[in-house]
């Protein structure tokens, strides 16, 4: 058993124990390992990926939605102004049919009162003519039966007038 | 439940070898002091190589030795198999003798006949080592791979996450960029050998473990095996490049075909020294270090043994963690070495050319 010659039965022993360590590692133990390795390297790798991928569709999903609210808070805006404007416009042509309803009415009242003094004048005219026509008719009665007493009514009638 | 199986597999184990061992331990200490009075003088050189090297029974400590089958074979006397124990009894037993730890056939005189050639397929101290890392590298991976069943879609535990980065290591930085994309084909290949090569780097470490990835036939099987990958794997470029260098002028053809055709025997050759070197150095430097402890023994008296033991302590220390380091480390060049070898034979285009 010398120190550089090799010897004949360990050659032997090693060849053999080498051989069938090779094969039955190789069968049990390296295929199923490296196999489970990369499968799990793909996995992560897949992971990953996904994971990118995912990242990307919510930065468009989010750009979107801020595009939507966008839309959205124009929408609102002009909504907003519409209804404004036809308010606005409702107040202004309410205002506008007052002001006229008004001046009808106050023209009509005017109008009435108008007719109304003019009918009370005419009332006051003829009181006056049926008066005037009464002294005038009682006048004449007593200047038909005497002439003093003609004289004296006249003069109390004239008294009278001047009393009032 | 893995784990609790792997425990009771190791137990069991820890317990039969101790319990054998313990029984040899016994025998030998009864047969000893009978044979040897007189005190003998420590032999450095012997001691390390006596611990490097392969042998029949597996020596945990002085009188503490696990026999081991020894399986013999002669052409005219067939297969013989008896326990290594026998040689601590008897020089000659069944016929066989054993000699500087090498077996012959007995002759008439009870002396060694050399000239018989004895086939020795022992389970040595070395082979013994061998299939107990063999099963723990069956015991380990078969773990690692019901955690990769038990835990799918899961995060990695337990010994599967703690060799995952290991895997992964041998996968992503040696495998890929040096073979290519067609890895997968030889990745079974590397991770064997690499798991192989670090398993009974770090079993040698341990005390009383074998020199299994210091022993050259051990190397040897290794190195042949990339060689026959790397040369079977071979495409029309690699054998072109072999003799027909592109860009070389034809009068030098004459010396760089065999330049290159000695470089395909050299790469595996340097593979095989390489580890078997720097396995074997490192023992042979923890062993010389605590021999000089002994050393000091022989020449200043127990006092200076004990007295240089606690630098000795440190060195060895030392140099143990740089062995644990060197562990990995040659499993890695080994491996890494082999995928480059290989993905220089199978490559397509000669891009990465400029390697040489």
């Amino acid at each position: 058993m010398d120190l550089l010659i090799p010897d004949i039965g360990l050659l032997f022993w090693m060849v053999v124990v080498f051989g069938l360590l090779y094969f039955i590692l190789s069968k049990f133990a390296w295929a199923p390992i490296t196999e489970s390795l990369k499968e799990r390297e793909d996995d992560i790798q897949k992971a990953l990926d996904m994971a990118e991928k995912t990242r990307i569709e919510m930065a468009k999903l989010q750009a979107d939605n801020q595009k939507l609210l966008a839309e959205a808070r124009a929408e609102r805006d002009a909504i907003l102004r519409g209804a404004k404007e036809t308010a606005d416009r409702v107040i202004a042509d309410s205002r506008d049919k007052a002001t006229e309803e008004g001046n009808r009415i106050i023209l009509k009242a005017r109008e009435e009162l108008q007719t109304e003094r003019q009918a009370m004048v005419a009332e006051v005219k003829r009181e006056v003519i049926t008066l005037s026509l009464d002294i005038a008719e009682k006048i004449l009665k007593k200047e038909l039966s005497d002439k003093k007493s003609q004289e004296e009514l006249v003069k109390s009638l004239v008294a009278e007038a001047r009393l009032n | 439940m893995s784990r609790f199986l792997i425990r009771k597999a190791f137990l069991s184990i820890v317990l039969f070898l101790s319990t054998l061992a313990a029984v040899t331990a016994q025998h030998d200490e009864h047969h000893d002091h009978g044979a040897t009075g007189e005190k003998k003088k420590f032999n450095v050189g012997d001691m390390i190589m006596h611990h490097i090297k392969d042998d029949h029974g597996w020596e945990f400590a002085h009188g503490l030795t696990l026999p081991l089958p020894v399986i013999l074979y002669t052409q005219d006397k067939g297969l013989d198999v008896f326990s290594s124990s026998h040689f601590a009894h008897e020089a000659n037993y069944n016929g066989y003798v054993k000699e500087h730890n090498k077996i012959y056939r007995a002759g008439a005189n009870g002396e060694a006949d050399k000239t018989i050639k004895v086939y020795d397929f022992s389970i040595t101290k070395n082979v013994a080592s061998l299939l107990l890392s063999a099963a723990l590298l069956l015991l380990v991976f078969f773990s690692v791979r019901k955690g990769y069943e038990k835990n799918r879609g899961k995060a990695p535990k337990g010994l599967q996450s703690f060799l995952e980065p290991v895997i992964l290591f041998v996968r992503d930085e040696i495998a890929k960029p040096n073979i290519g994309p067609k890895y997968a084909k030889y990745l079974p290949f590397l991770l064997t050998l690499f798991f192989f090569i670090l398993f009974n780097n770090l079993l040698g470490l341990l005390p009383g473990g074998a020199n299994l990835t210091g022993n050259i036939a051990i190397t040897m099987t290794l190195a042949v095996i990339t060689f026959l990958i790397v040369n079977l794997s071979g495409n029309k470029h690699y054998w072109a490049h072999l003799f027909k260098p592109t860009g070389v002028p034809v009068a030098l053809l004459p010396i760089m075909i065999p330049v290159e055709i000695v470089g395909v025997f050299m790469k595996p050759f340097s593979l095989m020294v390489r580890l078997f070197a720097n396995i074997t150095a490192g023992h042979i430097i923890i062993l010389s270090l605590l021999g000089l402890i002994f050393i000091a023994n022989d020449l200043g008296g127990s006092g200076m043994g004990w007295g240089v033991s606690p630098l000795i302590i440190v060195f060895s220390l030392f140099m143990n963690l740089i062995e644990l380091l060197v562990a990995f480390l040659q499993a890695f060049i080994f491996t890494l070495l082999t995928s480059m070898y290989i993905g220089s034979a199978i490559e397509d285009s000669h891009e990465a050319d400029h390697g040489h």
